[in-house]
């Protein structure tokens, strides 16, 4: 049973005004097959959190630890920590110009996996992730998120997370964006990758909505840069009652 | 946190009203005969941006102007040969605008005529790979008879110090791709100008391909001087470090309805990696309807490179269907990098997938298979210079 464990992180990040604590000392624990969401205000963490754990060097781990099934996660490169199977699904995907989705597909799965996949399966295998997603197959012979609609670019992250087969996912406001088909659609995909692979998940949102189709199992609130409560799905539905206020004004107090 | 805007390279694009134009490009001096040209300083707006004191030999020392050994491919109605400086040819397709061109333009014994006929489609190779260090001055004639079509590849490899100028002449509904192909040795120094009139309907493609040499500058200028014509102009260089590769491409509109597109993409690694792109078009009064846009694009893998990128529109008519400019110099984007690492794909691996790309619409567009393939052969043999240094 795989594990991603998260000790006491401390995170900062360099800014033109100095250093810049964000991550002050965050811990938590997901096994495989979990679903756990993370709700919080902008500018908690949430995503720092997220580029921490797949290794944007932008982000400086200050302390504590990162480890994946026992073994050290900070220290591995960017693409160690993919290959290891960390999954970042991206809040904004960037546009990678003169490279085809299916090129892209195929160079990543075969990075992952160590060699090249079977050629006929995996055409299969990417024609119907992507028939699924209700992703045109024109956009097989397009530029990796080049002039995707933000909807669009969300759905090519998902079928990454169908196609790549990772151990655990983090969703960054996955759900952002989308309208209430595309928002099914996106959730129907994670929920599939998670029956076929018993994937763990973390699920960043805003919004409660993406919960009705995705379940978690347990909801965490981030406020400026930790886990300030946690609690199974009512959780959820009362953050989306009452907001942050209750816990934003404890922070400031404290 | 990286926001979309951040993403992705900066850019500068004008359509069509606003633009200043630097100077009048039709109205340059020109000349045949070098002795009108006053020796060269590095100011005039020609040179500015090269490195003349490098090659004071090709515009101001006597250059060999002989004949030199030429291999072509085998190819139906299409005659490769040397005709004497009377040729009827010769002149027609423009004039020198400065020294070095005026100076081979004096010099040459007998130009190389390439010429096609026939109505089929075909292809050939010009290659040129023994015109050694001594410096020299060279003409090349590129006639399609009308209702032609080819593909022409000129290559140049081995040794050079080569100042040249090549006339491309179209005739009525010609179809011709001309590939200039600069893979030199590493000391080799080559200044040529090409200049194509484009008769009525024809269609030239002209790319511009520079990989070797240590200064290798290849000014197209094209004139649209048919009713109908359309150019395709295009250019790749990879310049390494200590590299000076330029181009300063000209586009004269002058008939109705002509179209021009032209794109020149470039990758730059290397201390002292140095590339030039000036693009000229001018639309004449006589150029209603005319559609034109050029672009430029450089994209900056390491440190202690420069590229200059100088696109300049001229519209001397109100009548147009369009035209626009783009220009921008991006740095290799760590955000890319990151997220195709972050599918697990190596750092090495993710550069040369991302200057592949970029540099592939380039390669895409050549029309030869054979040729495509070669240079992605060379594109990755450049990429993997830079793991070994
Ligand atoms: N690269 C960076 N440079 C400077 N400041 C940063 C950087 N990344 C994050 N920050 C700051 O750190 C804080 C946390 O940002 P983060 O993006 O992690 O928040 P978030 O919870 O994901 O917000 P949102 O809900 O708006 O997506 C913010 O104040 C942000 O401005
Ligand atoms: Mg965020």
């Amino acid at each position: 049973m795989s594990v991603l464990e998260i000790k006491d992180l401390h995170v900062s990040v360099e800014t033109d005004q100095g250093t810049k604590q964000i991550l002050r000392g965050v811990d938590l624990t997901i096994k495989e097959g979990e679903i756990h969401a993370i709700m919080g205000p902008n500018g908690s963490g949430k995503s720092t959190l997220a580029y921490t754990i797949a290794g944007h060097p932008k982000y400086k781990v200050d302390s504590g630890s990162i480890l994946l099934d026992g073994e050290e996660v900070t220290t591995m490169t960017v693409d160690q920590r993919a290959r290891a199977g960390l999954f970042l699904a991206m809040q904004y995907p960037v546009e990678i110009p003169g490279v085809t989705v299916t090129n892209f597909l195929r160079t990543a799965k075969t990075a992952i996996d160590g060699e090249a996949p079977a050629i006929r399966t995996w055409i299969k295998d990417v024609r119907e992730s992507m028939a699924r997603l209700r992703m045109d197959k024109s956009f097989a012979e397009r530029n990796v998120n080049e002039g995707f609609s933000g909807g669009e670019k969300k759905r090519n992250e998902i079928l990454q997370l169908e196609l790549l087969k990772p151990k655990f996912a983090i969703l960054d406001e996955t759900d952002s964006g989308l309208d209430v088909d595309a928002l099914k659609i996106v959730s129907e995909g994670v929920n599939r990758a998670k029956e076929n692979t018993g994937l763990g998940l973390l699920l960043i949102t805003h919004y409660t909505r993406i919960l009705r189709y995705i379940t978690p199992d347990f909801v965490h609130v981030f406020v400026d840069g930790r886990i300030a409560e946690q609690g199974g799905p009512e959780l959820a539905d009362r953050l989306e009652d009452e907001g942050y206020d209750r816990f934003l004004t404890e922070s400031n107090v404290g | 946190m990286p926001t979309e805007e951040q993403h992705g390279i900066k850019e500068h694009s004008d359509g069509r009203f606003g633009f200043v134009p630097v100077q009048t490009r039709s109205g340059r001096f020109k000349s045949f005969n070098v002795a009108d040209f006053a020796p060269v300083t590095g100011r005039e707006a020609v040179w500015k941006l090269s490195p003349v004191a490098k090659f004071t030999d090709l515009t101001a020392g006597e250059l060999d102007g002989s004949v030199y050994p030429v291999e072509s491919t085998p190819a139906a109605d299409i005659t490769v040969g040397w005709v004497d400086r009377d040729d009827s040819r010769i002149g027609t397709a423009g004039a020198p605008e400065e020294r070095a061109a005026a100076n081979a333009w004096s010099s040459f014994d007998q130009a190389l005529a390439i010429t096609v006929g026939g109505e089929e489609a075909k292809e050939i190779t010009v290659t040129r790979a023994h015109l050694g260090s001594a410096p020299r001055g060279a003409h090349t004639i590129i006639e399609a008879k009308p209702f032609s079509q080819a593909v022409v590849i000129l290559e140049n490899i081995g040794d050079a110090r080569l100042t040249e100028n090549v006339e491309i002449i179209l005739g009525e509904s010609a179809n011709l791709t001309v590939v200039t192909l600069q893979e030199w040795n590493a000391g080799a120094v080559h200044l040529a100008n090409h200049f194509a009139s484009i008769g009525r309907d024809a269609r030239l493609k002209h790319i511009v391909v520079s990989l070797g040499g240590s200064i290798v500058r290849v000014n197209p200028s094209v004139r649209l001087a048919g009713p109908g014509s359309d150019t395709e102009l295009l250019g790749l260089y990879f310049a390494d470090a200590g590299q000076h590769l330029e181009q300063q491409v000209y586009v004269n509109h002058d008939a109705p309805n002509s179209r021009s597109r032209v794109t020149y993409k470039g990758a730059l690694q290397g201390t002292g990696a140095r590339t030039v792109w000036i693009g000229d078009v001018l639309i004449g009064r006589t150029a209603a309807g005319t559609d034109s846009y050029e672009q430029n694009r450089n994209l900056v893998l390491t440190e202690g490179t420069r590229a200059d990128s100088i696109p300049n529109l001229e519209i001397e008519t109100g009548d147009i269907k369009g035209a626009g400019h783009a220009s921008a110099t991006g740095r290799f984007d760590d955000e890319q990098l990151f997220y195709l690492q972050s599918r697990g794909i190596t750092e090495d691996e993710a550069r040369r997938l991302v200057v592949r790309g970029f540099l592939s619409e380039i390669v895409q567009q050549i029309g030869s298979k054979p040729l495509e393939d070669r240079l992605q052969a060379a594109i990755e043999a450049e990429l993997r210079g830079t793991e070994e240094k």
